[in-house]
């Protein structure tokens, strides 16, 4: 298979405005309401009113189709093909979900309508929080968080506030992290106010005990971890992680973004965790739009539920009911109820599965690992750090180091040669206690024909590395475009943000 | 091996006992042999049987049937969320696979369709509201808010940030989440009774050598404008503190931009561009700011930069400015804002491409009119006084119910349900939320409503207010 990413060298919006042109319609209010206020500008004062008009570009409607249209044919996707990034469950985004959307009894659902006009979509969300919280053996769920840093806000601030109740807020500051957790962690107990102490991984890849004790102290909030963790190996020594970090009076903090590998399986809430947020854009399949929208929704043990962000949805007996009345709340996080067409989704997911498919998603979402896993290690240059023989859970990283040395091709440049190939590429360069990593998670969407097109890739680009390390210097050339100058876009001569500054440091020079 | 088959499950039969022969075992079991065997859930998860996608399709159809929706135009609920008119090739384009299931454009070379989109959001968005810097989305105007009070602190290293008293109760409460851990202290700037806007003498009396930023909106939760901009900018910059601006993108055809008022950082809604109202969310969080390297060092959340390839001068597009940001300064990042909402920015920027300068204008202009209509209508009814506020609107006003010394009016909530047993959702509650305004609620009126339309709803709150049913 030959790709060929599209090439359109498609210009800006703005450099196809022709004046005059229109992509829009709208309707004409009636004559009496024209003839009411025939300059409607004139209701607002002259200071306020807008003098000129936006430099908006002016097309027809087929011209933006066609611009837009454009631009997404150089954009890879899910529906392509393997999308490997570790820790961001890259899966099929069932196209059943967009229909369901659109359901005008949701779709033009406003959240300030009483609550009685939303009985349908409330007993959707009190639902999808049981579900959520059956999933991960948690009590009680809030739908609130946006996204997955989110989520983590709000379980760093239930922290917080419990701390805050017990009167030992002042004195535990701190909030422990392992060295290769989310970079999202260490920012979220920042955010929250607390200083993070990072604890090392020992040499089996999972959090060093001895470390961890000597790390907790009086001044210990709490210990932010995922389970399995970034390399993908599960954190065997749970059992007494949660031992220490509770004996310290410290409350532990699960990362949901690792939840694939868990369904049906183990639970965080099983295994000592008290607060856990969910990506639903990950494990729950909603598409991740390029970036977002996300849901975070977070979840606690019963001790904590006084905490959780507001409204919680509630069941009275006979009627669903936003609950905001709970006077120990960390508050809301949202404006409205969270990204709740995200939620929608991941609802209908969830009953599209059933517990036996979770099940088995998770299987599947291990065995491809683990496959990746085994052939990745015979091919040269290329290495599984830490804990040999241990079976991974849901991602694998693999090191680039063998090549780097032997050949100058590093864990970048596999990259872009992937891209080259039609595929993907893993995150790289994290976690960092991995020297040239590549982190791979597969997913349970693949099939092995898809995941062998990757190994054969890696194959390909390990022989290429070791016979003409330049090729592999240059990829990638089949994309839409080759390398970008990174220095250039964030240097302060250079920097352009926007057209605006582009057509102002044309207008300098 | 297992028997279950599921249509989202590529891997079965032969590949699968391929793939386990690989790794020398025979039971996907054994891949989970290493977890402590107490920790290995015993049952089956608490989950119904999974559906067919036609069953699912219409469980959840059924299910949603049980909420009431108001036929078309006769909901005038706005508050954060506003009803508009999305043109159809929005959903098309936005749709597409492409854009819809990418992750974040890590990899710049095979990702440039979304990136280049990103930035055209955010040139588009840098257009309408005159300033040069928008990032890539946050979440909401509520946590945007959050944001901009933190970074206003973080640049002034002051700790006490104003807003105005009518102010969206949600936007307030994130805000409260956002600021309460880094000890910034949220003060109200109180507002002219009779027109809604400002008290700029209060202002005055409140800023001093804490003062980190001040916000304002316009137009605000009551939907009135602030007009005397100029000069309440000045009053804040001479006190050494940042100027943020929160808008209704959608207004800006019509009023100026805060760029132009020498706004420092602009926030916003973007819903109205494009997004559906879902009951409140996805939504579009508006972050813009001046080009000044102070502020840009601390923006919170992903920006997508203009650059060229490294050998020659092709135009492309990456994600930079990251030092600031989470996946590289941890602790020290000026946010952990990581998923963002990238595809109702992306939505936002085919809305403005569409409307282009003239239909953004002409939206405003729209908007203007058949609100100054359902104003004069509402204010033609007996016993309700409005609009609320004596002062410039854009599309939302207050209404309230006139207090007569003999009678004893019934309250807001009782007119509410009794419009609403009529199929028309006529305005958000203020009772509860701003009690000191009376019985009041909250009307808005956009380009979606007909004279038919807001003549019901004058005849709703005129047979309510006379008690008939």
């Amino acid at each position: 298979m030959k790709f060929r990413q599209a090439k359109w060298n498609e210009p800006l919006i703005f450099e196809r405005s022709r004046e005059g042109a229109i992509g829009y319609s709208l309707p004409d209010p009636s004559k009496t309401i024209k003839k009411l206020l025939p300059n409607p500008l004139s209701t607002i004062p002259k200071n306020l009113r807008r003098k000129v008009q936006p430099s908006l570009p002016e097309l027809s409607e087929p011209e933006v189709v066609q611009h837009f249209t454009r631009l997404s044919q150089m954009n890879y996707s899910i529906d392509l093909g393997l999308y490997p990034l570790g820790s961001c469950t890259m899966k099929y985004n069932p196209p059943m979900n967009e229909e369901i959307i659109k359901d005008p009894n949701f779709a033009q659902a406003h959240p300030h309508q009483d609550c009685t006009t939303l009985q349908g979509i409330l007993k959707i969300l009190f639902e999808l929080q049981q579900w959520l919280s059956e999933i991960t053996g948690m009590d009680q769920h809030s739908l609130q968080p946006a996204a997955g840093a989110q989520g983590e806000l709000a379980g760093v601030l239930i922290i917080r506030a419990f701390h805050a109740d017990q009167g030992e807020l002042e004195i535990r500051r701190q909030i422990i992290v392992p060295d290769s957790a989310h970079g999202t962690n260490p920012a979220s107990a920042a955010m929250a106010g607390f200083d993070v102490v990072v604890v090392p991984s020992n040499k089996l890849g999972q959090i060093d005990i001895q470390a961890l004790e000597s790390a907790v102290s009086n001044q210990t909030a709490g210990l932010m971890l995922t389970n399995p963790n970034t390399l993908g190996l599960f954190e065997q020594e749970i059992e007494t992680i949660a031992s220490i970090v509770h004996k310290a009076g410290g409350l532990l903090y699960y990362d949901g973004a690792n939840l694939n590998a868990n369904l049906g399986r183990v639970r965080p809430g099983d295994m000592g965790f008290d607060i856990i947020h969910t990506n639903l854009h990950k494990t729950f399949a909603t598409p991740h739009g390029g970036g977002g929208p996300g849901a975070g929704p977070v979840g606690v043990k019963q001790r904590l539920a006084e905490y959780l962000p507001v409204p919680v949805i509630s069941f009275d007996g006979t009627q669903y009911y936003t609950d905001n009345t709970r006077p120990k709340s960390i508050g809301r996080l949202h404006g409205f109820h969270g990204n709740a067409a995200v939620l929608l989704k991941s609802y209908a997911y969830i009953i599209r599965m059933g517990w036996e498919g979770l099940h088995a998603v998770s299987n599947h979402a291990v065995l491809n690992a683990n496959y990746l896993m085994k052939k990745i290690e015979s091919i040269k240059g290329f290495s599984i750090p830490f804990a040999p023989g241990v079976w991974r859970k849901h991602e694998v990283v693999v090191s680039a180091n063998p090549l780097e040395r032997d050949t100058g091709v590093n864990a970048r440049d596999v990259a872009k040669a992937l891209l080259d190939r039609g595929l993907h590429a893993p995150t790289f360069y994290f976690p960092s206690i991995v020297e040239e990593a590549l982190m791979i998670e597969p997913t349970e969407t693949f099939s092995k024909a898809e995941l062998d097109r990757f190994i054969k890739a890696l194959t390909e680009i390990s022989e290429q590395a070791y016979s003409d390390p330049n090729l592999v210097h240059r990829a990638p050339q089949n994309t839409a475009i080759t390398r970008l100058d990174e220095v250039k876009a964030a240097h302060p001569r250079t920097m352009t943000l926007s057209w605006r500054m582009l057509q102002q440091r044309d207008q300098e020079i | 091996m297992s028997k279950f088959r599921h249509s989202f499950l590529p891997t079965v039969g032969v590949q699968e006992k391929e793939m386990l022969t690989a790794l020398g075992i025979k039971d996907i079991d054994e891949l989970f042999s290493d977890i402590p065997s107490k920790f290995l859930l015993k049952r089956r998860l608490k989950i119904p049987n999974g559906l067919s996608e036609s069953e699912v399709c219409e469980k959840v159809s059924h299910s949603l049937a049980q909420n009431w929706t108001p036929r078309k135009g006769m909901s005038f609920l706005g508050g954060g969320v506003w009803p508009h008119i999305i043109p159809e090739a929005i959903k098309n384009i936005v749709n597409r696979t492409e854009f819809l299931t990418a992750y974040t454009p890590y990899q710049a070379e095979i990702s440039q369709g979304m990136l280049q989109a990103l930035f055209e959001y955010q040139s588009l968005m840098a257009e309408l509201i005159e300033l040069p810097i928008v990032n890539a989305s946050m979440y909401d105007w509520a946590s945007a808010l959050g944001e901009a009070a933190l970074l206003t602190s973080r640049i002034t290293t002051r700790d006490s940030f104003l807003i105005p008293h009518l102010i969206s109760p949600s936007r307030r409460a994130v805000l409260q989440t956002y600021t309460q851990p880094a000890g910034v202290k949220v003060l109200d700037i109180g507002y002219n009774r009779r027109t809604g806007q400002l008290n700029v003498e209060h202002l005055k009396e409140l800023l001093d050598t804490k003062t980190a930023g001040v916000y304002f909106e316009n137009p605000g939760y009551m939907g009135v404008l602030q007009d005397d901009v100029d000069a309440i900018v000045d009053i804040v910059h001479d006190a050494g503190a940042l100027v943020v601006v929160g808008i209704d993108p959608i207004s800006l055809g019509v009023i100026r931009p805060p760029g132009d008022y020498d706004a420092d950082i602009v926030i916003g809604e973007g819903q109205p561009l494009g997004s559906p109202m879902n009951m409140g969310g996805p939504l579009l969080g508006i972050f813009a700011s001046k080009d000044e390297r102070k502020i840009l060092r601390q923006l919170p959340g992903r920006i997508i930069g203009l650059t060229s390839t490294q050998e020659g001068d092709e135009r492309g597009f990456v994600m930079t400015i990251q030092a600031r940001e989470q996946h590289i300064r941890r602790e020290k990042a000026t946010s952990n804002i990581c998923s963002n909402q990238a595809h109702s920015a992306i939505t936002a920027a085919v809305y403005l491409s569409l409307l282009g300068p003239h239909g953004i204008t002409e939206v405003g202009e729209k908007i203007l009119q058949l609100r100054h209509y359902a104003e004069e209508q509402l204010h033609a009814v007996d016993g309700l006084k409005a609009p609320l506020f004596e002062a410039p609107h854009f599309k939302e006003f207050g209404v309230s119910i006139e207090k007569e010394q003999e009678s004893t009016p019934p309250t807001i909530r009782d007119v509410l349900a009794r419009i609403q047993e009529c199929g028309i959702l006529a305005g958000i509650p203020l009772d509860q939320s701003f009690p000191e305004l009376g019985e009041a609620a909250l009307v808005c009126v956009t380009e979606t409503h007909t004279q038919e339309e807001i003549d019901k709803l004058s005849v709703g709150f005129q047979q309510a207010l006379e008690g008939k049913p």
